[in-house]
């Protein structure tokens, strides 16, 4: 066993800090897609719209039924076979959109169970004073079934920023693109993985304290 | 004026309601008594398609809704033509005292944020509550919670108000605070249509009462009448169980 190049490693750090925003912009602009994309197919999941519902049934079905990484190759470097207008499409937009996919179908599930969850109550509530379909589910349901759903979408967006590491495989350097190539020159591997891997741990360590916050502000309203 | 015609609600193969006539007019207090389990709190439900009844109509003012074939839009008129006030409550658990009187307001009525909060305050002020405005339902008392239930019906302003056994959930001692709010409501003549126990409250504040039984209206009259002299003998045997 040989001793740790320790200073190899403090002088990675700051290099590989340098990919933290584009590793955490790309996870946030999938997250604020995938809540959208997830809080409609949720929203049609409970109201089940005729024929659409099939389709989201179906889509559900295959971005979780499928490894994120064959579904960032699929769309990466199969489709733009297929369809031509996606030979533009840059590593970083279809990882985007690969994660944004992929965690909507998780995402939807939860937010469904979580609309379900709110109490019967509710909704009366809301239909006895002639609210649409759309207020009720603005205005009531959703913001309450934020808060049940609130800790599993803090942990898809944990799983979100992790998957981002992915993206090296689409020539994207992000983080972990750039150890790779740190890595690569140094041959120091272990070193450099151990540094990505305690900045990733850092980042989410920093994300749970957020998402403490977070919940004390969604609970507000129910504490006795 | 209010008229509701041969209303009916099956569930399965259980009538609940059998037909239903009931003609309301203006500023009337209406008490509907009965045993348990006849369709009283169904029929209540049936008015503002909480239950959506099965055949009938029912007339608002120029609104006219055949159940048969409603629309959604009619729906949602005749529930903004009605104020409900719920058994268990049901305030919205993530709005404020004060945002519960004002979300249907703003939301639905489409007034301004500072329009519905005047209203909310003058509500709050007669239902003993401003010190509660920005309490959340999980802080207040059951009693609390039904008079916010209440002023958010208040607030409708609302051709008719319903309301659904609104004590029966409540500890007693919060029984008290909740009739006495009713009987300001009553004072004010809004027209009201109420299903309760509370056989004195009703002998107190209602115009008519209505006896039902097994889903159908069997007696109806002033509550004089119908409590010291009924003519039919389900509702004899009724009122001498209960009282």
């Amino acid at each position: 066993m040989r001793a740790l190049d320790l200073d190899y490693m403090l002088g990675l750090v700051p290099v590989l800090l340098g990919y933290v925003p584009l590793t955490l912009a790309m996870a946030l602009a999938a997250m604020v897609l995938a809540l959208i994309l997830a809080s409609l197919l949720a929203v049609e999941r409970v109201i089940r719209v005729p024929v659409l519902d099939s389709a989201v049934v179906l889509f559900i079905s295959f971005f979780r039924g499928t490894p994120l990484l064959v579904q960032l190759f699929l769309f990466y470097y199969g489709l733009p076979q297929v369809l031509a207008f996606l030979t533009q499409i840059n590593g970083v937009t279809a990882a985007i959109m690969g994660l944004t996919l992929h965690f909507s179908a998780y995402m939807a599930e939860s937010i469904r169970a979580a609309i379900t969850g709110v109490d019967r109550s509710q909704w009366e509530a809301a239909e006895a004073v002639g609210m649409t379909r759309g207020q009720m589910m603005r205005r009531i349901i959703l913001p309450q079934a934020a808060r049940i759903a609130a800790p599993t979408l803090v942990n898809y967006f944990i799983d979100m920023i992790k998957g981002t590491s992915l993206a090296f495989t689409l020539g994207v350097t992000e983080m972990m693109g750039a150890t790779q190539k740190e890595a690569a020159g140094s041959f120091l591997y272990f070193e450099a993985f151990l540094v990505v891997a305690i900045l990733y741990w850092i980042i989410v360590e920093a994300l749970s304290f957020g998402q403490r916050r977070l919940e004390t502000r969604l609970n507000r309203a129910f504490a006795r | 004026m209010i008229r509701i015609q041969g209303l009916t609600k099956r569930f399965g193969a259980n009538t609940v309601l059998g037909g239903i006539d009931l003609d309301i007019k203006a500023g009337e207090r209406i008490v509907i008594i009965g045993p348990s389990g006849t369709g009283k709190s169904t029929l209540l439900r049936c008015i503002n398609f909480l239950d959506r009844p099965d055949a009938g109509t029912i007339a608002i003012g120029d609104l006219s809704v055949d159940a048969a074939k409603a629309t959604r839009r009619q729906i949602l008129a005749l529930r903004r033509a009605t104020a409900f006030v719920f058994q268990n409550y049901s305030l919205f658990a993530n709005k404020t005292a004060r945002e519960n009187i004002t979300e249907a307001l703003i939301t639905v009525r489409g007034q301004s944020v500072s329009e519905a909060d005047a209203r909310a305050d003058q509500v709050l002020r007669e239902t003993g509550l401003s010190d509660k405005a920005g309490s959340y339902p999980a802080a207040l008392s059951g009693g609390q919670q039904q008079r916010v239930g209440i002023g958010r019906a208040m607030a409708l302003d609302a051709e008719l108000m319903l309301f659904d056994e609104p004590t029966s959930a409540l500890d007693p001692e919060w029984v008290g605070e909740v009739l006495d709010l009713m009987r300001r409501v009553a004072e004010s003549r809004q027209t009201m249509l109420i299903v309760t126990h509370e056989m004195q409250f009703a002998r107190e504040i209602a115009d008519r009462v209505v006896f039902m039984d097994q889903g159908r209206i069997v007696e109806e009259g002033p509550p004089q009448r119908l409590f010291d002299d009924p003519q039919d003998p389900r509702t004899r045997d009724f009122l001498r169980r209960v009282t």
